[in-house]
């Protein structure tokens, strides 16, 4: 479904990232992990056309989608979400949601009838008035997926939704994603949470200093050398190891 | 026609009020380099001072314009200072737009205080030298100008210095790149910011008392010079010592010339037009850092 | 809207309806436009500053752009004002594409979009300043000619109830924007473009619609401006203070709200009433005028420091309050 092909992006020299190449299928789960800087985000927003990479090309059910502009981006089918909530601070929750609604249709009504059913699946149900910067961190994580699932779109770009959410609400993120993936979107998911990535993803991409250095199923690339250097150290990849918590 | 001497006597003049223009914008661009502010009111910071200078040369104490010079500039320091610290302070921590309209209200209010203490207008100061012509070549210079002329680059020269060889100024730099850093290592950062932007009002302060005798002064003169000085800026770069005084002597031309070549009144488009294209084509300007 | 907001807005369409016929001399009468003409001009305002957060410090342009298209085609062409009318909205609306596709495909925002509209506004000036067709500095005066084929009217009741008309049009076009998608995508452009742009909106585009639709709507006050005080030269076409008090009417009664610009307007021309009888009342005090504008800057001060959603924000606050009581 996704497939990017040697994307380079530099800054003034530095090359955020290195002909990364990576594949989403259309019924998967894919993590994308790795340490602080490694060019995670950088990849995102290359994808999502946020940045233009500067080699290497991005395609999408086929189609090149490379370089186009973010707006073209979700309307090909891929949504995402930032690192950083950006919510529409001033207004509500129910219009914030709205906005992403109204990607597929025009009209008030149906919107608004969207917008609801999509809050109410992220939980926000209780909370379709409230002003969108008045809501909790976790309200703030829930409300830019909610945001992004209302596009209706095939492939959904999650950058670390999970950072800053407690035990509990991890817990309740992921069933969340699990269940918007059983609904048919495709998911790629940024994520140092380790949990959450055992939990929801079937594959993973290890992001190192710009280029993928590992690829394959969590308890893989727990195994392999180079990512227990560069990223997870010995604790962690065993654990990995075990497997996921929940069958 | 345009000969080669009158070109060159309208690039000599366009110089010298240049000179003066540099100050001005150097004051703003330092603002905006330290306090990331966009000080709308510089234009009527500056027509404030002008009033001053005029209102200090009128009897009964008729103080000359360059010997009141070190007082406005002292003036006009301490009333930046109390400013920034009583009002634009507070507000220099949010939206680039928040204090873009707040200092659009002090504009406000300074204008039309002017005009109800000193009614609509123009006032000028009459100096017993003023008339003393000064021969450059085929070009000639009222004595004014030119002494303005290098009274500006000189001051401008002692900004310098103690932007660079002063511990304060040093301060200021550190605060202007890193205002985090800066307060972690035990810079007063608000005082800094205070004394940076009362350092700006100064260069005002400095810069009408060598426009007015030259010039003139009226309430509306603020909106004329408010976009003289964000052209100078945005054309040299927003936080740029170098782009100030580049584009500040390059601007003074643009304005002469203008206003040779197209006439007085469609001259003044110079300046708006050089704007509006520095805008649109290269926002960052000649030395600016990528926005 | 609930049952009770449309009876209340009702009753007061209906009270600004019956002005006329209760304070009927000239001098209530003019003031009535002025309030409701500075409220329209500063809707006209809202839907770009306001609505879609382009803040704009030169907006007069469209004023002085649709006052001069309509008068001079009126004078030095012979066509009929009520034509001529409507190209001066095209004026506009031409001028606000224009200005709109140039700043914001050069990705001008905040401060910076502010300021090249002043600069626009400023070109404008020195060219109605310069140009023959436009008779330069000494303006140009419409020949006197009551008649109302000629859009122009003995009476100033009927200049009182055109500027009502464009008044509630313009109200109803921003309570449009709350209701649909395009409103719906320029506040999302306003609170954040890039988490907008990641849904979807082509912020570009949506962003020049407004400044269009905003340029069109000013551009048609401006003739009515001309229509009723038969004069326009480049000063008042073009000059700072009116895109002032677009700016102080929306931001003073609520940017982004249907009825903030009204009510601004509303509470503008009283404080400037009470402020110049009062000043007046000085000794020495020829001209107390300037010390409204004192009031009205320091307004914009605290608006923006305290209260930065304006009356329509405080009424929204209170009843918020009330209702949790």
């Amino acid at each position: 479904m996704l497939e990017v092909s040697g994307l380079s992006k530099s800054f003034g020299g530095l090359a955020a990232i290195d002909r990364a190449s990576l594949e989403v299928a259309a019924d998967e789960i894919v993590a994308l992990i790795g340490p602080n800087g490694a060019g995670k985000t950088t990849l995102f927003a290359c994808v999502a056309g946020f940045l233009k990479p500067d080699t290497g090309s991005v395609r999408f059910l086929g189609r090149d989608v490379t370089g186009l502009p973010p707006h073209h981006i979700c309307a090909q089918g891929i949504a995402r979400t930032f690192q950083i909530a950006q919510p529409f601070a001033r207004l509500s929750v129910l219009e914030n949601v709205m906005v992403g609604a109204y990607h597929a249709t025009r009209l008030r009504r149906d919107a608004t009838a969207q917008a609801e059913v999509v809050a109410r699946q992220v939980g926000l149900g209780g909370q379709l008035d409230m002003r969108a910067d008045a809501l909790t961190l976790a309200g703030r994580k829930r409300l830019e997926l909610a945001r992004a699932l209302a596009t209706q779109p095939k492939l959904l770009l999650l950058d670390e939704v999970m950072a800053g959410l407690n035990p509990v609400e991890v817990e309740e993120i992921i069933g969340m994603v699990r269940k918007i993936h059983a609904t048919g979107v495709v998911i790629l998911l940024i994520e140092h949470v380790m949990q959450a990535v055992i939990s929801l993803a079937a594959r993973a991409y290890v992001l190192s200093n710009g280029r993928i250095i590992a690829n394959g199923s969590p308890t893989a690339i727990a195994g392999d050398p180079a990512v227990i250097d560069a990223y997870l150290g010995h604790g962690a990849a065993a654990r990995l190891k075990q497997g996921p918590p929940h069958a | 026609m345009l000969t080669p001497e009158i070109l060159f006597a309208g690039v000599i003049n366009g110089l010298m009020a240049g000179g003066i223009y540099v100050l001005v914008a150097v004051g703003l661009t330092l603002i905006y380099g330290v306090l990331h502010i966009v000080n709308f009111a510089h234009g009527s910071l500056l027509m404030l001072a002008m009033y001053s200078v005029f209102f200090l040369w009128r009897k009964p104490l008729g103080l000359d314009p360059y010997v009141s010079l070190p007082f406005v500039t002292a003036g006009a320091f301490a009333f930046g200072y109390l400013l920034y610290r009583s009002l634009i302070g507070h507000f220099s921590h949010g939206k680039d737009e928040n204090i873009l309209l707040i200092t659009l209200g002090l504009s406000i209010i300074i204008d039309n205080a002017t005009l109800f203490f000193f009614t609509g207008d123009t006032q000028t100061i009459d100096v017993a030298y003023a008339g003393h012509m000064i021969s450059l070549g085929p070009a000639v210079v009222a004595l004014p100008k030119l002494v303005s002329f290098g009274a500006a680059l000189l001051i401008c020269l002692l900004l310098g210095l103690f932007m660079t060889r002063t511990d304060m100024g040093k301060a200021i730099r550190a605060v202007a790149k890193e205002r985090q850093g800066a307060r972690l290592v035990g810079i007063d950062v608000e005082g800094v910011m205070a004394i940076s932007y009362g350092i700006g009002i100064a260069c005002l302060g400095a810069a009408a008392c060598l426009l007015m005798p030259t010039f003139y002064v009226s309430p509306t003169s603020g909106h004329a010079f408010v976009l003289i000085a964000f052209t100078i800026v945005a054309l040299g770069g927003m936080g740029s010592f170098k782009g100030a005084l580049l584009g500040g002597l390059i601007i003074g031309v643009v304005e002469s010339i203008g206003g040779l070549w197209l006439g007085e009144q469609l001259g003044q488009i110079g300046i708006p037009l050089v704007f509006i294209l520095i805008l649109l084509l290269r926002p960052t300007g000649l030395f600016g850092a990528a926005r | 809207m609930t049952r009770r907001g449309l009876t209340l807005t009702g009753l007061s369409v209906l009270v600004l309806i019956a002005y006329p016929w209760v304070f009927s001399s000239n001098y209530a009468i003019n003031l009535g436009f002025l309030v409701l003409f500075a409220a329209y001009l500063g809707q006209t305002w809202n839907i770009a500053g306001g609505f879609a957060g382009q803040t704009s410090f030169g907006h007069v342009v469209f004023f002085g752009v649709g006052a001069y298209v309509s008068t001079i085609l009126q004078t030095a062409y012979g066509v009929n004002p009520w034509i001529a009318w409507l190209f001066a909205a095209l004026g506009g609306a031409l001028l606000g594409w224009i200005v709109g596709v140039l700043s914001y495909r050069a990705g001008l925002k905040g401060a910076y979009f502010a300021l090249i509209t002043l600069a626009v506004a400023e070109v404008g000036r020195i060219v109605a300043n310069s140009v023959p067709i436009t008779k330069g500095g000494l303006g140009i005066l419409l020949q006197a000619d009551p008649r109302p084929a000629n859009f122009q009217f003995r009476d100033p009741v009927w200049f009182y109830y055109i500027v009502l008309a464009l008044c509630l049009l313009s109200l109803l076009t921003a309570w449009q924007l709350t209701r649909t998608r395009f409103g719906a995508r320029l506040a999302a452009i306003r609170e954040n473009e890039d988490a907008a742009q990641a849904l979807g909106i082509d912020s570009l585009r949506e962003k020049v619609k407004c400044l269009t639709l905003s340029g069109g709507l000013c551009g048609a006050g401006g003739t009515v401006y001309v229509q009723k005080y038969l004069y326009i030269d480049p000063s008042i076409a073009f000059g700072v203070d009116k895109s002032v008090e677009m700016l102080l009417v929306s931001m003073i009664g609520g940017a982004g709200t249907v009825l903030g610009p009204l009510i601004g307007s509303g509470l503008l021309h009283v404080v400037g009433e009470v402020t110049r009888d009062l000043g007046n009342m000085l000794p020495g005090v020829s001209n107390a005028q300037p010390l409204s504008l004192i009031v009205y800057g320091a307004l914009l001060i605290a608006i923006v420091a305290w209260l930065p959603d304006g009356l329509m924000g405080l009424f929204r606050k209170r009843r918020k309050e009330a209702r949790r009581a």
